[in-house]
C-alpha cells in the first residue's frame, strides 16, 4: 500500500516541481526579455541621437504660442512708417494711426512693456530702457545697427551682431537691423478669438455685445464671429462636420453592405462551402489591404476630398463587418427560425423576424463603437486625402507658425471625439434597451 | 353560457385590436427612423460628393485604374521586385517595431491605471474617478495630433509614432482591461494583504495571474491595430514602410514598381499578423475553456 502511494507519488512531485520550474522560468524570463527587446528598440530607433538632435526651442515656441500672442510693432527704418499688427499678419493690422493702448505712435513711438521696459522708436535713434539693465539705444543706418550697450560684456539674452541686434526678454523681444526696427510683445490668450480688428464690436466686452445684441444686433454679431477670417469659425466647423460626415457615411455604408453579403459567409446560411469561403476571403482581403493603401488607391479615382475618406474607410469596414456579422449569424439561436417555420414563413420573413431581431443588439453596439473609433480614423484619413479637420490641422502645422489655431483645432478634434464617444454610447444604449425590453 | 362567451369574446378583440394598434405604431416609428436614416445617409452623400475633388459617379469607373497601373508595372519590372522587397524590408521592421513598442508600453501603462480605476483593486479609492477621466482623455485623443506635434519638436523618426500610439493604447487598453478586471476575484488579492503583501505585490501576485490570458489577447487584437496606425502616421511623417511608400508614389507614373513592393509588404504583414493573433486569441480563449473543464 505505502509502497504504491510513494510510487505514484514521487513522479507526480516531480511534476509539480517541473511546473513550478517552468512557471518560474516564465515569470521571471518574461519581464527580462520584455527588458531586452525595449532596450534594442532603444537603439533600434536610435533614441540617443533622436535625443541630441531634438530641438526644445521648438517645443517652447510651440507651448508659448499655444497660449499666448504676439504683436508686431515694425518701423520701417527708410520711410519711418510704423505698423502694428497681431501675428504680423495682414489680417491682424492695426488701421493706419491706431494701435493698442500700449503703444503711443507719433513724431518718435513710445512702447510701454510690462514691468516698465520701455521701447522708443525715434526718427533716429531706436531705443530700448531695460529694467535692471540699463538704457540700450541703436542707430540703425548705413554702417548696420550702431547699437550702444551700458555695458561691456552683453548678456547672453542679447546678441547683437554689425548688421543685427535682438534683445530678448521675458516681455517681449526687439530686433533692429538697418531695415527695420521690430518689436515683439507677448500677451495672454488667444487674440482675436471672436472679432477681428475691422469689425464693429471688437474690444467690447460680453456686456455691451449682449445688450447690442438684444437691440436687434444679433444677427451682425454672430456674422462677425461666425466670418472671422483669421480663426475662420464658420470653415471649421464645417470641416468638423465633414470629418464626422465621413465617419457615418463610411460606418453606415460598410454596415449596409455587408450585412447581406455576411449571411453568405455564415456556416449555418450557406452551406455551400465555395461561396462561403470565397466570400470570407473577400472580407480578409478589404481588412488586410490597410486603409491607408485604400485610401491612396481611391485617392486616385476620386482626387482629395470627404467622399475619398468615407469611401476608405467603407471598404475597410466592409471587411470588419463582414466578418463580425457572420460571426453573429453564426450563433443565432436556430429555434426561432424553425418557429417561424412552422408557421409557414418564407425565407425573407424568417431572415427578417427570426434572425435580425436576434443580431440587431450585438451589430448595432458593434456599429456604433466602430462609427465612434472613424470619427479618430477620419482625422487622419482626412490628413492624407485632403479632407475634414485632419486637413486644417495638417496646413497650421507645417506653417509652423499658427500654433494658437493647431491648439485650438486640437481642442475641437478632442471635444468631437467625446461628443460622438457620448452620443454613441447614449444611443447604444436607448437602441438596445428598447429592444429588449418589447419587440 | 352565451353571455359569457361574447364577453370572452370582446375581450379577445379588444387585446387583438390593442395588440395591432401597438403593431402598426411601432412599425410607424420604425418606418420614421428609417426613413431619417436613409435621408441622412443619402443627403450626406451628396453633400461629401459635391465637396470631392472629383465626383463618385464619373470617378467609380476608374476606382481600378490605380490598381492596374502598379500591377502592370510591378509585372513589366517583376525580376526587380526581390530586390526592392529586401530594400523595403528594414523599413516593415521599423513599423512593426513601432507597434510592438507602443503595444507592450501601451499594455503595462493601460494594466496600472487600469488596477488603479478598479473597485476593490485601487491603491487610492477617492481617485478612481480622476484615472477613469485620464483614460478617456488618452483615449480621446487621436495618435495623428500627438504625432504630428512631436514630429515638430523631435523631428521626423519612428519615436514620434511609438510615443502617439503608445499614448492612445493606454487608454484603449486601460478601458479593455478595467472591464477584464471588473471579473477578477479579489479573494487572491485579501489573502495577500491578510500577510501583509503591499499594492504592487497584491496586483502582481493576486491579480496578474487571474487576468492575464485575457489581457494578453487584448493586447494581441491592439497590436494588429497598431501595426496598421504605424504605417499611417508614416505617411505623415513618422518613419517606417508608410513613410518608404510616400516617397515611392511621389515620384509617379513609371515608378510605381517600388510602390507595389511596398504595398505587398504591407499586405502580407496585416494579413499574417491578423492570421496569427486570431490564431492565439482563440487559444487563449479557448485553453482556458480547457482547463476549466479539467
Amino acid at each position: 500500500m505505502t509502497m504504491t502511494a510513494t510510487n505514484t507519488a514521487a513522479p507526480l512531485k516531480d511534476q509539480a516541481e517541473a511546473l513550478f520550474k517552468r512557471k518560474r522560468m516564465i515569470s521571471f524570463g518574461m519581464p527580462l526579455l520584455i527588458l531586452a527587446y525595449l532596450v534594442y528598440a532603444f537603439f533600434a530607433f536610435d533614441v540617443p541621437g533622436l535625443i541630441r538632435d531634438a530641438d526644445p526651442e521648438n517645443g517652447r515656441t510651440l507651448i508659448r504660442d499655444s497660449y499666448s500672442y504676439k504683436t508686431h510693432v515694425t518701423r520701417d527704418n527708410r520711410s519711418g512708417e510704423v505698423e502694428v499688427a497681431i501675428e504680423g499678419e495682414r489680417k491682424g493690422e492695426y488701421p493706419a494711426g491706431e494701435a493698442p493702448a500700449w503703444v503711443a505712435l507719433g513724431e518718435t513711438t513710445v512702447i510701454t512693456l510690462d514691468g516698465g521696459g520701455i521701447v522708443t522708436f525715434g526718427p533716429e535713434e531706436v531705443s530700448y530702457d531695460i529694467p535692471g539693465y540699463g538704457l540700450v539705444t541703436a542707430r540703425p543706418g548705413n554702417g548696420g545697427a550702431n547699437a550702444t550697450f551700458p555695458t561691456e560684456d552683453l548678456p547672453e539674452w542679447i546678441n547683437a551682431s554689425k548688421n543685427r541686434v535682438a534683445i530678448t526678454t521675458d516681455e517681449g523681444r526687439l530686433t533692429i537691423t538697418r531695415r527695420k526696427s521690430e518689436l515683439f510683445r507677448y500677451e495672454t490668450g488667444w487674440e482675436l478669438f471672436f472679432f477681428t480688428l475691422d469689425s464693429p464690436y471688437h474690444g467690447m466686452g460680453p456686456g455691451t455685445l449682449m445688450s447690442r445684441a438684444l437691440s436687434g444686433e444679433a444677427g451682425a454679431i454672430w456674422d462677425g464671429f461666425w466670418h472671422n477670417n483669421m480663426w475662420r469659425h464658420a470653415d471649421v466647423a464645417w470641416a468638423l462636420f465633414e470629418t464626422v460626415l465621413m465617419a457615418f457615411l463610411g460606418t453606415f455604408g460598410a454596415a449596409i453592405v455587408s450585412l447581406p453579403l455576411a449571411f453568405l459567409a455564415a456556416r449555418n446560411f450557406t452551406p455551400l462551402v465555395v461561396v462561403r469561403q470565397f466570400f470570407r476571403r473577400l472580407f480578409d482581403l478589404f481588412r488586410g489591404v490597410d486603409a491607408l493603401i485604400w485610401t491612396i488607391v481611391l485617392a486616385r479615382a476620386f482626387g482629395p476630398g470627404p467622399l475619398t475618406g468615407a469611401l476608405a474607410i467603407l471598404v475597410t469596414d466592409t471587411g470588419s463587418f463582414g466578418k463580425m456579422f457572420s460571426e453573429a449569424l453564426e450563433n443565432v439561436d436556430g429555434k426561432q427560425i424553425e418557429g417561424l417555420q412552422s408557421t409557414g414563413a418564407k425565407p425573407v420573413q424568417r431572415y427578417r423576424f427570426g434572425v435580425i431581431p436576434q443580431v440587431t443588439p450585438v451589430l448595432l453596439s458593434q456599429i456604433l463603437y466602430f462609427f465612434e473609433s472613424n470619427t479618430r480614423s477620419a482625422t487622419v484619413i482626412g490628413a492624407i486625402t485632403g479632407g475634414g479637420i485632419g486637413l486644417l490641422l495638417t496646413q497650421a502645422m507645417i506653417t509652423q507658425k499658427d500654433w494658437e489655431e493647431v491648439t485650438y483645432y486640437i481642442v475641437l478634434v478632442v471635444l468631437m471625439v467625446f461628443v460622438m464617444d457620448w452620443f454613441s454610447g447614449w444611443l447604444r444604449r436607448k437602441l438596445i434597451a428598447a429592444d429588449e425590453s418589447g419587440h | 353560457m352565451a353571455e359569457i362567451s361574447t364577453t370572452a369574446g370582446s375581450r379577445v378583440t379588444n387585446i387583438r385590436d390593442d395588440y395591432m394598434a401597438l403593431t402598426r405604431r411601432k412599425r410607424l416609428y420604425s418606418g420614421i427612423l428609417l426613413a431619417i436614416f436613409v435621408a441622412l445617409m443619402v443627403s450626406g452623400f451628396m453633400v461629401a460628393d459635391a465637396r470631392n475633388a472629383g465626383g463618385f459617379w464619373d470617378g467609380w469607373t476608374n476606382v481600378l485604374d490605380f490598381p492596374r497601373t502598379v500591377i502592370a508595372e510591378a509585372s513589366e519590372k517583376i525580376h526587380e521586385l526581390p530586390g526592392h522587397l529586401v530594400t523595403f524590408f528594414p523599413a516593415l521592421i521599423e513599423t512593426i517595431n513601432i507597434a510592438a513598442v507602443s503595444t507592450l508600453i501601451g499594455a503595462i501603462g493601460g494594466a496600472i491605471l487600469s488596477m488603479l480605476s478598479t473597485r476593490g483593486m485601487a491603491r487610492w479609492p477617492r481617485l478612481i474617478p480622476v484615472f477613469r477621466r485620464i483614460m478617456d482623455v488618452m483615449r480621446a485623443i487621436p495618435e495623428i495630433v500627438i504625432a504630428l506635434v512631436l514630429i515638430f519638436v523631435l523631428g521626423g523618426g519612428p519615436v514620434p509614432a511609438m510615443i502617439a500610439i503608445a499614448f492612445h493604447t493606454v487608454g484603449a487598453l486601460g478601458k479593455l482591461f478595467s472591464e477584464v478586471n471588473e471579473n477578477a476575484s479579489l479573494k487572491p488579492v485579501e489573502g495577500l494583504s491578510s500577510v501583509g503583501a503591499n499594492w504592487s505585490q497584491r496586483m502582481l501576485l493576486g491579480v496578474v495571474p487571474q487576468v492575464a490570458p485575457n489581457y494578453l489577447s487584448y493586447a494581441l487584437l491592439r497590436f494588429e491595430i497598431n501595426i496598421r496606425a504605424s504605417a499611417i502616421l508614416g505617411f505623415v511623417g513618422a518613419g517606417g514602410i508608410g513613410y518608404e511608400l510616400k516617397n515611392a508614389m511621389s515620384w509617379g507614373q513609371g515608378q510605381y514598381d517600388e510602390s507595389a513592393a511596398i504595398f505587398l509588404l504591407l499586405f502580407a504583414t496585416i494579413v499574417t499578423f491578423d492570421q496569427v493573433s486570431s490564431y492565439f486569441r482563440d487559444r487563449l480563449t479557448h485553453g482556458r475553456k480547457q482547463e476549466m473543464l479539467a
